[in-house]
């Protein structure tokens, strides 16, 4: 099967994230207020052929610790999509 | 005695490294290709600065699955000296060989210009010519050079005497002011547990001429000095804390500047 993987990766806690801070001061300075907490991050897609979900996350969860982000300073979601879930 | 300097692809302090082992120091000098398998018997590695793999994903985190790195971790693990400059000292990073990471300067700016870091500790292999206290004229030229690490991390590395460079003021002080891109506790640059594995964001290699200053010379004839007390073969054992001579300016042909000059991007 073919799943659709989508990855966000982004600063864990704790670590200064410069530019999630620059555009919530941008934000701030063009007047939309009420904006907090502004993260950037990073968004990786692929498709992987897997034999099921379980096995498509547990190789995704590998590629994620071994390269797509770095566990000193990013942590990370990933989203799978089945052929059954994904949409027409 | 044969020192190698890594190539990867967006390398682009590589020859400068070179002319600071060979002209600088009077060694041997050799460039590792990427794709390569072996080391060719050289007695110590040099990670040069620039963008290896256009810094894709995060800054040395390609470079780091290199066929060449496989043996320049193994190189390390067998306590072989291996020093990582500016996108050397990222891919040692990525590479799990130190501690912590560098990210984005806070000031969100490419920072390029000369600072002054405190030597903090003379007893690894591209130390042992200085004294502790010496403070060193080097520039800098990156975007992603705040060091941070968790606090437990730093602390450890604190106790065990493992920052080696730290940014420091006119007065040798480490003041907010002097800390050019938001490092954790100004660090500048730090060893591994064996002390034999350094790395830093400063360019030492930039600074090799009686023209431009020669204050990282000391890197390099501290390392030709280690490599040279481990004797023959691969470099396998700790060197106990160096008391040769400080490397002074005066040992650096001046012929060499302009054209060190020329090689300025970081």
């Amino acid at each position: 099967m073919r799943f659709e993987i989508e990855i966000r990766v982004t600063p864990r806690e704790g670590i200064v994230d410069p530019e999630g801070q620059t555009i919530g001061q941008a934000l701030d300075n063009l007047g939309y207020s009420g904006v907090h907490h502004v993260k950037a991050g990073r968004l990786v897609r692929f498709e992987l052929d897997a034999d099921d979900t379980d096995q498509a996350r547990s190789s995704v969860d590998r590629m994620c610790e071994e390269l797509i982000a770095n566990p000193v300073i990013e942590r990370y979601e990933v989203q799978i999509r089945s052929p059954e879930t994904a949409s027409p | 005695m044969k020192i190698g300097i890594v190539r990867f692809p967006g390398s682009n302090c590589d020859q400068d490294c070179h002319r600071a082992v060979d002209e600088g120091v009077g060694a041997e000098a050799v460039y590792l290709w990427h794709k390569s398998h072996s080391l060719e018997g050289c007695r110590a590695i040099l990670l040069p600065g620039g963008f290896s793999y256009g810094d894709h994903l995060r800054a040395g985190a390609i470079a780091r699955f290199s066929p060449i790195m496989r043996e320049v971790i193994a190189f390390a693990r067998d306590g072989g000296p291996v020093l990582g400059i500016c996108n050397g000292f990222q891919i040692l990073c990525e590479a799990g060989l130190l501690p912590g990471a560098l990210v984005r300067n806070d000031s969100l700016r490419f920072r390029s210009y000369p600072v002054r870091v405190r030597v903090e500790q003379a007893d690894t292999p591209f130390t042992s010519e200085y004294e502790e206290g010496d403070v060193l004229r080097m520039p800098i030229a990156h975007g992603e050079g705040q060091y941070v690490a968790d606090r437990s991390a730093i602390d450890a590395l604190e106790s065990e005497r493992r920052v080696i460079f730290r940014y420091v003021d006119e007065l040798g002080q480490p003041t907010e002011e002097a800390n050019p891109n938001g490092s954790a506790r100004n660090i500048a640059g730090i060893c591994d547990e064996g002390r034999r594995v350094v790395g830093l964001m400063p360019h030492p290699e930039r600074v090799v001429s009686n023209l431009l200053g020669a204050d990282g010379l000391g890197v390099f004839h501290s390392l030709i000095g280690s490599v040279r007390a481990t004797g023959d073969g691969t470099a396998t054992q700790a060197l106990e804390a160096g008391d040769g001579p400080a490397a002074r300016a005066a040992e650096a042909p001046a012929t060499q500047a302009a054209e060190a000059a020329e090689a300025s991007a970081p």
